[in-house]
Formats: structure tokens, C-alpha cells, sequence
């Protein structure tokens, strides 16, 4: 059976080239990057390359990039390093309902320790606002952080407008761009953001690899102590064939951008209208223009997101949802409950997010296969009963 | 996460028994809230105090609608007295297990068949010719984590008090 992969949000497929580029990194050139002979040269060297390559993807300077090893981990550094550094300033956090869990959780970590935060609603699309974004900055906030676009529904935020603002106000503002580098535009200075977390397997990178921007004069603490790697900001030996494929991945993202993101426009817009004009009561998440290209989030009423998933899967297709059942922590997605979107329906939350490598052939296998699981569902679920009598 | 789920819920989660809903019958059991994810209807009919047949619909993952198809399979053709006995172990363990964090959310089957036996019971007490549906409350409660009273349980990774020697979850015991 030809497998088909619609979960891009979750980690995407290697670059051939990337995989080519990174393995004599794992053979011949295995040195440390740290020391001073041939072999540590030649991997220095080669994550040089990876540096800029990542720098010039957003259009920041080779010496702003501090390789990570995961999204999560340029999210966590973000908020505990600069919240360490200007602890002395003041003690508050301005931040919004719809963020990653490495931000949501960090969050709690930092109002046990003492810190304040507020959370900044969202509309019905996902969107928040920029002005209520700035009404909320008090005179101890410290830094600001909104997410550049949603991994559940696809929303992408008013960022440039936030980082205005937060420029005005003389406050740190740095975006989790993880879902978006590399798949949209991304300029950390049209943004106006101080800080942004962005990972290689978001955009056809390895896994292992990510990278934090911290605009220079922008003051952090290392949440590693140790040497001196990454200008003493993150301790710990590089990831050195990672970084070297994601630096091959984000040469490619830019090079290739505009000519994906028309492909998954094409598609993303396809498999929504062909998913409404098939399938009865079903909503639509998000914002309807301002969205990843290819990302299409939906919720089945009266049906719920795991069984959906298992039957596609054993059709081949393999897809997301944000229902409790999916969730180890059975807790329906954050995201939507702040979205205003009740349980029910966000229980048969259904995440489509396209590659550059889905196809048209795909899309309608999409319409052959969903309708009829869900309707076998539907037929099952004391939900629908209720509806239609 | 990868769902692993034993084969025996597979089977029934692919072709499960007894869906519907019984036309006229004897004891209606409804339990779960959308909250938690799962809900399910039982409907039974009843001969001589035994369990003729037996419908369900499930709202709900894959576990909860395994856990419904077997329960049905099991309760058929039984007398109401063992099948009060049924326990959700009972369906668990027929199903060869079930994931640790879906043994409290989604193994509800026995809820469910234990308020429509109770339905037909009120009814025969009351006189009435027609039952009336019991709803069973699911306990669970998926409170925002209150400071310092929760922690993860180590077994099955969900949130549970700290001042209880096992796990609201899974039932095991927590040091």
C-alpha cells in the first residue's frame, strides 16, 4: 500500500541532499568543532557554513544564531535565559493562550519562581491582537513573546505590528517561529523581534537540530552551564552533522520557497473546499487568509479524532488531531478551547498539514477515503442520533 | 504518540458487535462527557431477567469503542445478576489490555451496561411500560493542575494527587 503523509507540522522528510551533505560528518569527519586541529577545523568550518545559511533564511547575521537541539529548547532558553538576565528589571511576561507547550509549561515553571504573565486573548480565528498585545506591557515587563504561526489550526499572527509596538516600548519581543521558518517569509528585522526559536525538521532539516536568533545587544543567560560553545551562550558539544543538514535544508527552503508554498496553496485550498463540499457539518479552523500554505485544520462533529485516525491510517494516509484521546495527558487542544471552540467539536479535530512533496493524486484520495470513515462513525455515535431526530 | 493497541481491540474496533440502538427497549444506560472524550449508550432488552440482546453507540477513541463491542458480546445471553458482576477490568482484560492512560477514560463499557440494567430495574419497580434512560456521571475530572496537589503518575502518566497512595488512573500503586 502507497503510504500517504499528511503531518508535516510533526517533522518533516529529510532533503536527499541534506542526508548526503551530513554523512561524512558521521564517518571521516567526525572531529569536535572546538578543537584546534584539522579535524576539529573541518567541522568548525562546515557549521560555519550551516550558520549562515540558517542566518541568511532570516535574514539575521551569522553571529545572532545559537545552534539548539530542539524547538524546545530554543523556546525554554529564550524564556528562562532572558528572564535571568533582566530579572533585576522587572518581573513580567507577556504571552498569549495559543503557544507550544515548551512555551506554556515553561510559563508555569517561571510563576512558581515569581514571575507574573499575562496571556493575551485570541479571536475566533487564533489571532491576537496587536494593541491589546501592547496595552497589556507594564512598566516591569521584561519580555514579550507571540507565536509566529499555529501548528493546530495555522494562523499566522500580526507579528511585524506586535514587534513595532514592543520596539516602542523599549520591551524584548521574541516569536516561536518553529512552525514557520523556512515555510514562509520569515525577516527577523520586518518581524521587529529581539529573539525567535526556529527547527531544521520543520522544513525539511534532521531531526537534532534547531537554532535560537538573539538579536545582538539582546542580553540571556545560558540555561546549559559549561564550555564555551556558542559564545559561551550554550554549553555542550554541536550536533555537528544535524547542523550541517539543516544549513543544506535552509539554503533550499529559500531558494525553493515561493515556488512550494504556490503548490501548497493550490493544494491546501483543494483538499479544504473538496473536505466542506464532501463532508456535512464540519468546521473550518482558523484564519481563512493569513495561514501556513498547505495547512488545513477541521473539526468532524459527532465523531471523535483518534478513531478517525486509526482508520485512515490503515488506509494509508496518515494525518493529525488535537482531541484528548490522541494526547497522553487526555487533554483536548489548548489552542482551540482558547479559540472558543467547545469540546465536542474540538474532539473530532482533524490537521491536514501538506508537503512540498503531496500531490493532486493525494488530495483525492483524501475525498475517497475520509467521507465514508466518517460517516461509519457518525452511525455509530449517540451524538448524531440526537442531532438529526 | 504511537497508538498500540492489542489486536483484540483492533479487531473490535474495526468490526464491532451490537451497534445500534434497540427499537422498545427495557433499560436505556447512557455515561462519559464530551470533555473527557467518550461517551456511550447502551440499549438492552430483557427475557426472564436475562440479557436478550444488547446495542450500544459510542462517541469516543478507539479504545472506548472496542471496549463497547466487547462488553455487548460478553453481556448477551446473560442474566442480569452476572452481568451487574462485569466488571471494566473484566472488559479490559478480554480485550488483552488496554493502554494505560485509556484505562480510565475510555474503559467505561460496564458503566454503561450496569445503567441500563438499572433503567429496566426502575422501570419494573415503577410500573412504567416505557424505561427511563440513567445517566452515569464520569468522575473523572481533568482539573487545571492545582499547585503542588498533582503530579504525573509514573505508570501511566496522568495527572494525580499526591496525597493518595495509588493512581486515580490507573489504579497503581504510587511511592
Amino acid at each position: 500500500m502507497d503510504r500517504i503523509y499528511m503531518d508535516h507540522i510533526a517533522g518533516t522528510p529529510l532533503l536527499a541532499e541534506a542526508l548526503e551533505a551530513m554523512l561524512p560528518f558521521y564517518k571521516e569527519k567526525f572531529g569536535n568543532p572546538s578543537s584546534i586541529h584539522g579535524f576539529g577545523e573541518e567541522a568548525e568550518t562546515a557549521m560555519s557554513e550551516a550558520r549562515e545559511k540558517v542566518s541568511s533564511l532570516i535574514g539575521a547575521l551569522p553571529e545572532e544564531i545559537l545552534f539548539t537541539s530542539c524547538g524546545t529548547e530554543s523556546n525554554n532558553f529564550a524564556f528562562k535565559g532572558v528572564t535571568k538576565a533582566l530579572r533585576s528589571k522587572g518581573n513580567h511576561i507577556v504571552t498569549t493562550p495559543v503557544e507550544h507547550f515548551s512555551i506554556m509549561h515553561t510559563i508555569k515553571a517561571l510563576e512558581k519562581a515569581g514571575f507574573e504573565v499575562t496571556q493575551v486573548p485570541v479571536d475566533n480565528t487564533g489571532t491576537v491582537d496587536p494593541q491589546e498585545v501592547a496595552d497589556a506591557i507594564t512598566d516591569g515587563t521584561i519580555l514579550v513573546s507571540v507565536q509566529h504561526a499555529n501548528p493546530e489550526v495555522g494562523t499566522v499572527q500580526p507579528l511585524a505590528d506586535i514587534g513595532a509596538l514592543c520596539k516602542e516600548e523599549g520591551v524584548v519581543f521574541h516569536t516561536d517561529a518553529v512552525d514557520s521558518t523556512g515555510n514562509i517569509p520569515v525577516d527577523v528585522n520586518k518581524l521587529n523581534v529581539d529573539l525567535l526559536s526556529l527547527a531544521g525538521n520543520m522544513f525539511y532539516g534532521p531531526k537534532g537540530a534547531a537554532a535560537l536568533y538573539v538579536r545582538k545587544g539582546t542580553r540571556i543567560q545560558p540555561l546549559l552551564d559549561g564550555g564555551i560553545q556558542e559564545r559561551g551562550k550554550r554549553a555542550g558539544t554541536e550536533n555537528v552533522p544535524a547542523i550541517v543538514g539543516m544549513g543544506v535544508a535552509a539554503e533550499e527552503a529559500a531558494k525553493s520557497m515561493e515556488e512550494r508554498s504556490g503548490h501548497l496553496n493550490q493544494l491546501g485550498k483543494k483538499l479544504m473546499s473538496g473536505l466542506s463540499d464532501r463532508i456535512e457539518n464540519l468546521h473550518v479552523f482558523g484564519h481563512p487568509e493569513n495561514r501556513l500554505p498547505g495547512h488545513v485544520s477541521v473539526g468532524v462533529e459527532f465523531v471523535e479524532g483518534e478513531s478517525i485516525l486509526l482508520f485512515m491510517d490503515m488506509q494509508g494516509v496518515a494525518v493529525a488531531s488535537g482531541s484528548a484521546c490522541i494526547s497522553r495527558s487526555l487533554k483536548v487542544s489548548h489552542v482551540m478551547l482558547a479559540m472558543g471552540i467547545d469540546h465536542a467539536t474540538a474532539q473530532g479535530s482533524v490537521l491536514f498539514s501538506l508537503g512540498k512533496d503531496n500531490t493532486e493524486a493525494e488530495v483525492d484520495k483524501v475525498f475517497e477515503v475520509l467521507p465514508p470513515i466518517v460517516q461509519r462513525l457518525r452511525d455509530m455515535s449517540p451524538l448524531y442520533k440526537k442531532k438529526t431526530t | 504518540m504511537a497508538i498500540k493497541y492489542s489486536q483484540t481491540v483492533m479487531d473490535h474496533f474495526t468490526n464491532p458487535r451490537n451497534v445500534g440502538e434497540l427499537e422498545a427497549p427495557d433499560g436505556i444506560g447512557e455515561v462519559g462527557n464530551p470533555a473527557c472524550g467518550d461517551i456511550m449508550t447502551f440499549t438492552i432488552k430483557v427475557d426472564n431477567d436475562v440479557i436478550e440482546d444488547v446495542k450500544f453507540k459510542t462517541f469516543g477513541c478507539g479504545a472506548a469503542i472496542a471496549v463497547s463491542s466487547m462488553i455487548s458480546e460478553m453481556a448477551k445471553g446473560k442474566g442480569l445478576e452476572d452481568a451487574l458482576k462485569i466488571s471494566n477490568k473484566d472488559v479490559a482484560d478480554q480485550l488483552e489490555g488496554l493502554p494505560a492512560n485509556k484505562m480510565h477514560c475510555s474503559n467505561l463499557g460496564a458503566d454503561a451496561l450496569h445503567a441500563a440494567i438499572r433503567s429496566y430495574y426502575n422501570a419494573k419497580e415503577n410500573g412504567q411500560s416505557t424505561p427511563e434512560v440513567v445517566t452515569v456521571d464520569h468522575d473523572h475530572e481533568h482539573e487545571e493542575e492545582k499547585e503542588g496537589h498533582t503530579c504525573k503518575c509514573p505508570h501511566c502518566e496522568i495527572e494525580t494527587p499526591l496525597d493518595i497512595p495509588y493512581c486515580k488512573s490507573c489504579g497503581r500503586e504510587v511511592s
